[in-house]
C-alpha cells in the first residue's frame, strides 16, 4: 500500500497509530480446518534428532521439548502429531514444523496445574515461554542483567495493529493478576503500563503506573519510549534489558495471569487481521493455526503475486506460503494486494536527506547505505552508527530511489553478529 | 495443492511515501518554467531556441551515455531534463548551438556520468558547464557582448559589469522593482526575480529543497553586500541589488540546493549556503568575474563532504 504524502509539506510523514477502532467489541473466534503447525526452533550445530515421533498423542498444552536444549512449543490442540518437517526461517533461523492433527476430544495437559497454585520464576520459564504475546520470560532470568521495571505494552508497534489495545482494555483482571504474579516471583521494583496517550486518565486503582504514548510513529518502539518517557538512553548496541527494563506486551502479561489463575497455560492468540479491503478485524485463533485458515474465515481470497505479511506494514515480515502458521508473537496478518505493495528499486542514492531528516536515532543515513551497499558492515558499524538503529523502517518509506535500506541495515546487523559468533570461540 | 497462488516474499516496509525522483525532477522543471517563459519573452525565439537545444541534447548526452556505458537507460527520471533546463537558463540568449551541446556535454557526461550518473556527482553538473564555458569562451558569454543587437526600453547593460566597471553610481538608478520583474538583462532564465521566487518558494512547500539554503544563501549574500557596501558605498552596490541581479536568486532555490552536491543536516545546510551566498559577493565585488556566482556554487560542493561530518549525535552514542 503506498500512502501519498500530503501535497504540500516539507516535513516529515506524520504516520499514526491506529486507535482501536468502536467497533470492534470482541475477536472473532476462529478454528483450525486442519492441523495446526508449531514451529520449533532447530539448533545450528549436528544432526538433531525430534524427541517425539509422528503418530504420538499430545494434550492440549503440553511442552513439546524436541531437542532437548531448554527450547519447546506447547500444543495448542489434542491430538496426534501428524508430520514433522524441517522449515526454513528468515536469517539463518530453521524450524522443525511439527504439525498436529487435532482430535475431536479436547483433553488439558495438567502438568501446569499441578504448580499454578505456588507461582515461581522457573515455573512461568517452563510453561509459558511458546504462550500467547511470547512472555520472553528467560529475561528475567538472568542474574547478570537484573530487571527492575517491567513495561507492559498496551500500545502496538507497528501501524494499523490494535492487538494490544484490546488486552489493555479487555483483559485488565488477567493483566492485573499476571502483574502481581510477575513482581512476586521476578522481584520488581517497578512496573508501567504503556497506554495511548489520550487514555492515560481511564485507569482506576491499578497495580503499576500507567504513562502515556504519543500517537506518532515510531514513539511505541522500545527504545523510543526509553529515551522519551523514561529518560534513559539505551546505548547504541545495548538493549533495554541492559538498562534494567524489560518490555512484555499486554497479552503476554495477560498470559501469564491466566496461567497461573487456572492452572492451562493459554493457547489462543490473538491478532488483528487486515485485508486488502483495508478494514482491519480482530481474531482470535489457536498458536499454530495457519494464516490460510484466518484468511478463509473472513472470506479473503489470496491472488497471484500478494503479500501477506506478519505483523504490520513498517516492520512486519512477508511470508512465503499461506500455511504459515500463527505464532506466539503474531500480532497482526496483513494480507497485501500486488498492485497496492511498495516495491524497491535498485537506483542509487540521490543524497536527497528525507532519510536523515524522519531518522528518529539521528542516523547519517545518506552515508551509511553507500557503506552497506558496498558490504563494508564493519566499517558502517563504527563510523555511520549502525548499531543505534531502532529499525522503524521509516527511511525505507521516505526514499525517493526506494532503496530497500532498513532491509540493508538489518542484513549487516545480522552479518555483523554472525561473523562475531563465528569469531568468539576463537577469541 | 493445484490452484497454490505464488506469493511475493518481500523485506518491510511494505508503504511507501510515494515519492519518485522523476516528480522530484518534473517538480523543479515546473518551478523553473515560469522564469525561463520571462526569458523568452525578453529574448524572443533565440532564447527558446537555446533553452529547447539545451534540455534536448542533455537528454541525448545522457542516452548517449547510457548506451555507450551499457547501463539502464536513465532518461526518464527527468534528472538530464533539469540539468538541461538549469544550464540553457544561464546562458545568454545568442549562444551559438556548438557551445550549448558542448556545454551539455560537459553537464551530463563530464560532471556527472563520470562520476558514476545520478547522485553521485560532487559537483553541481549545470554550474561545472557554466563555469567551464565562461573560461572557455568568455566573449560569448558575456552578456553585453552576446545581447548587443537587442533593443530594450529600459537600461541594457548588464547590472552586474556595469558596477564592476563604474562603481555603484552606474547602477545607483536602476529601479529594485524592474530588476524584481526582470526588465534587466542576463541568463535566459535567471532575469526574472520574482518568478525565480516564486518557484523556489514552491519547492520548498513541496518538499523537493530544503529551505535552509536558500534562505542562508540569501542571507550570507545579503550580509556580505553589506559589509562591502557600507566600506565603500560608492564602489559597491547595495544588498538588494546582489540579491536581484546575476544569478543570486536562481543560484539560491535552483543551483545550490542540488541534493547530490548539498549537505543534508541542519547546520552544514547553513554554512553551505552563508559560505556560497558569500563567496559569490566577494567573486563579484573583488573577483576577475562580473558574475561569479557558478564558482562559489562550486566551491560550496567542494566543501560539502567535509560540512556533513558536522551531525548530530546518533540515539545511544556517547562518543
Amino acid at each position: 500500500m503506498t500512502k501519498s504524502k500530503p501535497l504540500w509539506g516539507m516535513g516529515r510523514p506524520r504516520l499514526e497509530y491506529t486507535q482501536l477502532p468502536a467497533r470492534i467489541e470482541r475477536p472473532e473466534p476462529i478454528r483450525p480446518a486442519g492441523p495446526v503447525t508449531l514451529l520449533h526452533l532447530r539448533p545450528a550445530e549436528g544432526k538433531a534428532i525430534p524427541a517425539v515421533k509422528i503418530g504420538e498423542t499430545v494434550k492440549t498444552g503440553q511442552k513439546l521439548a524436541l531437542y532437548g536444549n531448554g527450547d519447546y512449543v506447547t500444543s495448542p490442540v489434542t491430538g496426534a502429531i501428524a508430520a514433522l518437517a524441517p522449515f526454513p526461517g528468515s536469517f539463518d533461523r530453521n524450524y522443525t514444523a511439527v504439525a498436529i492433527a487435532p482430535a475431536p476430544q479436547e483433553v488439558f495437559d495438567d502438568a501446569l496445574s499441578a504448580v499454578h497454585r505456588t507461582p515461581s520464576l522457573a515455573a512461568a520459564a517452563d510453561f509459558l515461554a511458546a504462550g500467547p504475546g511470547a512472555p520472553g520470560l528467560h529475561r528475567l532470568t538472568a542474574a547478570e542483567r537484573p530487571i527492575r521495571t517491567l513495561v507492559v505494552c498496551g500500545v502496538d508497534q507497528d501501524l494499523l495493529v490494535f492487538t494490544q489495545q484490546y488486552v489493555l482494555g479487555a483483559r485488565m483482571p488477567d493483566i492485573q493478576k499476571g502483574i502481581r504474579i510477575l513482581k512476586q516471583i521476578a522481584g520488581l521494583e517497578e512496573v508501567v503500563i504503556l497506554t495511548r496517550k489520550e487514555a492515560v486518565q481511564g485507569f482506576g486503582h491499578i497495580v503499576g503506573r500507567v504513562m502515556g504514548v504519543e500517537h506518532g510513529y515510531p514513539s511505541a518502539l522500545p527504545p523510543l519510549v526509553m529515551a522519551g518517557l523514561f529518560g534513559r538512553v539505551v546505548p547504541a548496541g545495548r538493549t533495554c534489558e541492559d538498562l534494567g527494563f524489560c518490555f512484555m506486551s499486554a497479552e503476554a502479561v495477560a498470559s501469564v495471569g491466566t496461567a497461573f489463575g487456572t492452572g492451562r497455560v493459554p493457547v489462543n492468540k490473538l491478532m488483528t487481521v487486515i485485508l486488502k479491503d483495508g478494514l482491519a478485524r480482530l481474531a482470535e485463533a489457536p498458536i499454530g493455526t495457519p494464516v490460510a485458515d484466518v484468511l478463509k474465515h473472513f472470506g479473503a481470497a489470496t491472488a497471484e503475486g500478494d503479500r501477506i505479511v506478519i505483523g504490520g506494514p513498517m516492520r512486519g515480515t512477508a511470508v512465503y506460503t499461506p500455511d504459515h502458521p500463527v505464532q506466539p508473537d503474531t500480532d497482526a496478518i496483513l494480507l497485501l494486494d500486488a498492485a497496492a505493495a511498495a516495491h524497491v528499486s535498485d537506483y542509487p542514492c540521490i543524497n536527497c536527506g528525507e532519510c536523515v531528516r524522519v531518522c528518529p536515532a539521528r542516523m547519517q543515513i545518506n552515508l551509511l547505505v553507500r557503506y552497506l551497499e558496498a558490504g563494508k558492515f564493519e566499517e558502517a558499524e563504527e563510523s555511520y552508527d549502525l548499531d543505534a538503529c531502532v529499525e522503524c523502517g521509516l527511511c525505507s518509506y521516505v526514499c525517493v530511489s526506494k532503496i530497500p535500506i532498513l532491509q540493508y541495515i538489518t542484513l549487516a546487523k545480522h552479518e555483523l553478529a554472525r561473523m562475531r559468533r563465528a569469531e568468539s570461540p576463537n577469541a | 495443492m493445484p490452484d497454490r497462488k505464488k506469493l511475493v516474499v518481500a523485506f518491510a516496509p511494505f508503504w511507501h511515501n510515494g515519492n519518485r525522483i522523476t516528480d522530484r525532477s518534473l517538480q523543479i522543471i515546473l518551478a523553473a518554467l515560469p522564469a525561463a517563459l520571462i526569458g523568452v519573452y525578453r529574448f524572443g525565439t533565440p532564447a527558446l531556441g537555446v533553452l529547447a537545444l539545451a534540455v534536448s541534447s542533455a537528454v541525448l548526452w545522457e542516452l548517449a551515455f547510457n548506451r555507450v556505458a551499457k547501463r539502464p537507460v536513465s532518461v526518464g527520471d527527468g534528472t538530464a531534463a533539469v540539468i538541461g533546463l538549469l544550464f540553457g537558463m544561464m546562458l545568454p540568449a545568442t549562444l551559438p548551438w556548438w557551445a550549448v551541446v558542448t556545454g551539455t556535454f560537459l553537464a551530463i557526461v563530464v560532471a556527472r556520468q563520470i562520476y558514476g550518473g545520478v547522485g553521485a556527482n560532487t559537483f553541481n553538473p549545470a554550474a561545472v558547464a557554466v563555469a567551464i564555458l565562461m573560461l572557455a569562451w568568455k566573449q560569448r558569454m558575456d552578456v553585453d557582448a552576446a545581447l548587443v543587437n537587442y533593443a530594450f526600453d529600459f537600461p541594457a547593460a548588464f547590472p552586474l559589469a556595469a558596477v564592476k566597471a563604474f562603481g555603484n553610481s552606474a547602477v545607483k538608478d536602476l529601479s529594485l522593482m524592474d530588476l524584481f520583474l526582470g526588465r534587466q538583462v542576463g541568463g535566459i532564465g535567471t532575469i526574472g526575480g520574482a518568478a525565480l521566487l516564486a518557484g523556489g518558494v514552491y519547492l520548498v512547500l513541496r518538499g523537493v529543497i530544503r529551505w535552509e539554503i536558500p534562505v542562508s544563501f540569501l542571507a550570507g549574500m545579503a550580509v556580505t553586500a553589506g559589509i562591502f557596501h557600507a566600506a565603500d558605498p560608492a564602489r559597491f552596490a547595495p544588498p538588494a541589488f546582489h540579491l536581484l541581479t546575476g544569478f543570486s536568486l536562481f543560484g539560491a532555490f535552483f543551483l545550490a540546493p542540488e541534493d547530490s552536491s548539498s549537505p543534508v543536516n541542519f547546520i552544514p545546510m547553513l554554512i553551505y549556503g552563508a559560505v556560497v551566498g558569500s563567496i559569490a559577493v566577494l567573486i563579484r565585488n573583488i573577483g576577475v568575474f562580473a558574475e561569479g556566482l557558478v564558482f562559489a556554487v562550486l566551491v560550496g560542493n567542494l566543501i560539502q563532504p567535509l560540512l556533513d561530518k558536522i551531525r548530530p549525535k546518533a540515539l545511544g552514542k556517547v562518543s
